[in-house]
């Protein structure tokens, strides 16, 4: 197993709003000198709340996005710097699922349409060829070939999903970045998409990076998580030791405020005051002081660097040193 | 314990009519009743007539191609179907008020704050406008906003989501409502602000002794919140019990099945048990037990008689041939998993 991705000190900041000469007087923090790896083969889930720069980073990964400083590594290659005709050869390794799945596939393209289109892109393929991988792909994902000719807005939202994910496997990709796949889905059609990526893990060896907010999702599918709030990395552990030792005050509130489905269940419950911060302002020191019950001078004064507190497990805490 | 009703819903349908002929039923006659001071969970998935059901008790369907085509709402002894629209308007953010999915759709966005506050509580009592403001600002407090007098001079646009939603709560709360009945009132909101409003729910709830609607789909939010469950397929109720029963014996397939399908914190499991199949459309229902095309237990009767609600014990009922009383025997099934 070999480090897959790997993320360095990466920033991206985007303007907002024009001084008078026409120039951006402010600027959105959203990801904040985020560093992590991704090895070969594993899950690697990111969680946050809305705006902590989740889905900022999958982007930055896909190359969607360039960023503003750092580097993104992709199998020993520095891809942050390559222009659009130099990632294009990339692309087909790295693919992206969504999270809303009838926004993310073209209404008036007929399903086996949608997914051959990859294949036009990237390869040399003949129609019948394209075909069988195609009609075999939707097999796999749990259509069948007499869905092909049908277009997306006759498919529920379940299907729809998989129909996403059939698209981002006919190039077999190495890495998928699925950005909250499961989020717009019902109950218990989550269960089946995320079984469904399980199998598609083993079966095709692939490597996840799994954007969420929700934790008992992220808790059954990874591997290895990373915590981010106001776009830095307060936390990455081993699923096992984030789920007994979370670290980080954030990470604590973050485990205790999900609602368990049992109404016996008796828990100390932690509620945060007040809301996240902006980040067009970032705080001088920790990204989480102003609602953080442990909070002491320091943390106000200057930012915490990241610490690994037993093997693998990375805080970004004052509390340790 | 004998609970004094507040709110009874008695065999109500909802149809959505296409043109005068054609209709598909949203919800299909549907009963069930909301004690003083209780917190009644409606859970189900997306299109199974949850929402339907709240606006069909508050007559809100005017906008819609909805009717209410038969059935009756009984709150605080008043047929609400029968009311006029004025007698109807003085229950609706009076004694009875309800708090929307997203905060930010549901706020006026041209108005500050306090005037929308202000004409909602203007219009159920005879405060002055000054008046009215003071109560206004007191109501912010009582829901956790630090600094009302300024949450007050803001627009909407200036609010996070979670403080619109608190402000939602508070118009809501603003005229003592007897029913509060909130539709999804945290699903647009993170985890952490979740948790604020929904212990901020609790609290109210508890000092004002208000009955609360708590219309969901997320099974953790029933868990923490209600004493009762009902839970809907298809427009059907199929299962109504104490949370507790709820959670550690199911009884319709259906229940079992979305409760196993939710994955749960702590339990290590890598494979989830999981419903084959999706929610048949209200236009195309199967024939016999709506569930039954997607149940592991469906038999040959489930797949053309359609079952009654039957009372599985003093406070569960569940609508699911494998607990007909008048079968006598006992069920497999149950014990096979």
């Amino acid at each position: 197993m070999g480090t897959i991705v790997s993320v360095k000190n990466v920033s991206k900041i985007f303007p907002v709003g024009k001084n008078l000469f026409g120039k951006p007087d402010k600027f959105v923090h959203a990801v904040n000198d985020v560093s992590f790896d991704i090895q070969e083969g594993e899950t690697f889930s990111v969680v946050g709340e809305s705006g902590c720069g989740k889905s900022t980073t999958g982007r930055l990964i896909d190359h969607l996005l360039i960023p503003d400083s750092g580097e993104i590594w992709f199998e020993g290659k520095d891809i942050s710097k390559l222009s659009e005709n130099e990632m294009r050869p990339l692309r087909k390794d790295i693919q992206m699922i969504f999270q809303d799945p009838a926004g993310s596939l073209n209404p008036r393209m007929r399903v086996e349409d949608l997914v051959e289109e990859p294949l036009l892109i990237h390869t040399n393929l003949s129609k019948e060829e394209r075909m069988k991988i195609v009609h075999e792909l939707l097999e796999t994902v749990g259509l069948s070939a007499k869905h092909a000719k049908r277009y997306p807005h006759e498919f529920s939202g379940g299907q729809k999903q998989r129909i996403g994910i059939a698209r981002a496997l006919t190039v077999r990709p190495k890495l998928i970045i699925a950005d909250e796949p499961i989020s717009a889905l019902d109950v218990s059609i989550q269960a089946q998409v995320l079984n469904l990526l399980h199998e598609l893990q083993q079966k095709f060896n692939l490597t996840y990076m799994f954007i969420s907010h929700d934790l008992s999702v992220v808790e059954m599918i990874s591997d290895r998580i990373a915590v981010m709030y106001l776009g830095f990395v307060v936390e990455t552990a081993p699923k096992e030791m984030l789920y007994k030792n979370p670290s980080h005050p954030y990470t604590q509130a973050l485990l205790s405020a999900v609602p368990i489905p049992d109404p016996g269940h008796q828990k100390e419950r932690i509620i945060l005051e007040g809301d996240i911060p902006s980040t067009i302002n970032l705080p001088k020191g920790c990204p989480f002081a102003a609602r953080c019950k442990m909070c002491k001078p320091e943390c106000l004064e200057t930012r915490p660097t990241p610490k690994e507190i037993e093997p693998g497990h990375i805080v970004s805490c004052h509390l340790f040193k | 314990m004998v609970q004094e009703k507040l709110l009874t819903v008695n065999k109500l349908r909802t149809e959505f009519f296409q043109n005068k002929k054609t209709s598909v039923t949203a919800i299909n006659e549907i009963s069930f009743d909301i004690g003083k001071g209780e917190i009644l969970g409606l859970v189900g998935e997306s299109g199974c007539g949850k929402s339907v059901t709240s606006l069909s008790i508050m007559r809100l369907l005017n906008f819609t191609s909805g009717k209410v085509t038969k059935g009756e709402v009984i709150f605080d002894g008043k047929d609400l179907q029968k009311l006029s629209e004025k007698e109807m308007r003085e229950i609706r953010g009076g004694k009875m008020s309800m708090i929307f999915q997203e905060p930010m759709s549901s706020l006026n966005p041209a108005m500050r704050i306090d005037k929308q506050m202000i004409e909602g509580i203007r219009l159920h009592t005879n405060l002055s406008k000054q008046e009215a403001r003071e109560r206004a600002a007191k109501i912010l407090q009582q829901v956790g906003i630090p600094d009302p007098e300024r949450v007050l001079k803001n627009y909407p646009h200036q609010l996070s989501g979670g403080m619109s939603q608190r402000v939602m709560i508070a118009m809501a709360m603003s005229c003592n409502p007897q029913l509060l009945i909130a539709d999804e009132p945290t699903t647009a909101l993170d985890v952490t602000i979740q948790a604020q409003i929904l212990e901020l729910m609790k609290k109210i709830q508890q000092e004002e002794g208000m009955s609360i609607l708590l219309i969901t789909h997320d099974l953790g939010v029933v868990a923490e919140m209600c004493t009762r469950v009902i839970v809907m397929y298809a427009g059907e109720i199929v299962e109504e019990a104490p949370v507790e029963v709820l959670f550690n014996n199911p009884t319709h397939p259906y229940t079992e099945g979305l409760i196993a399908s939710v994955p749960k914190l702590g339990s290590g499991v890598k494979v989830l048990p999981s419903i084959p199949g999706s929610v048949p459309d209200l236009s195309m229902l199967p024939k016999g037990c709506r569930f039954a095309p997607r149940c592991k237990y469906a038999t040959e009767r489930c797949h053309n008689e359609e079952p009654d609600l039957f009372e599985v014990s003093e406070h569960q009922k569940c609508r699911c041939w494998l607990r007909d009383p008048h079968a006598g025997v006992p069920q497999e099934g149950k014990e096979e998993k």
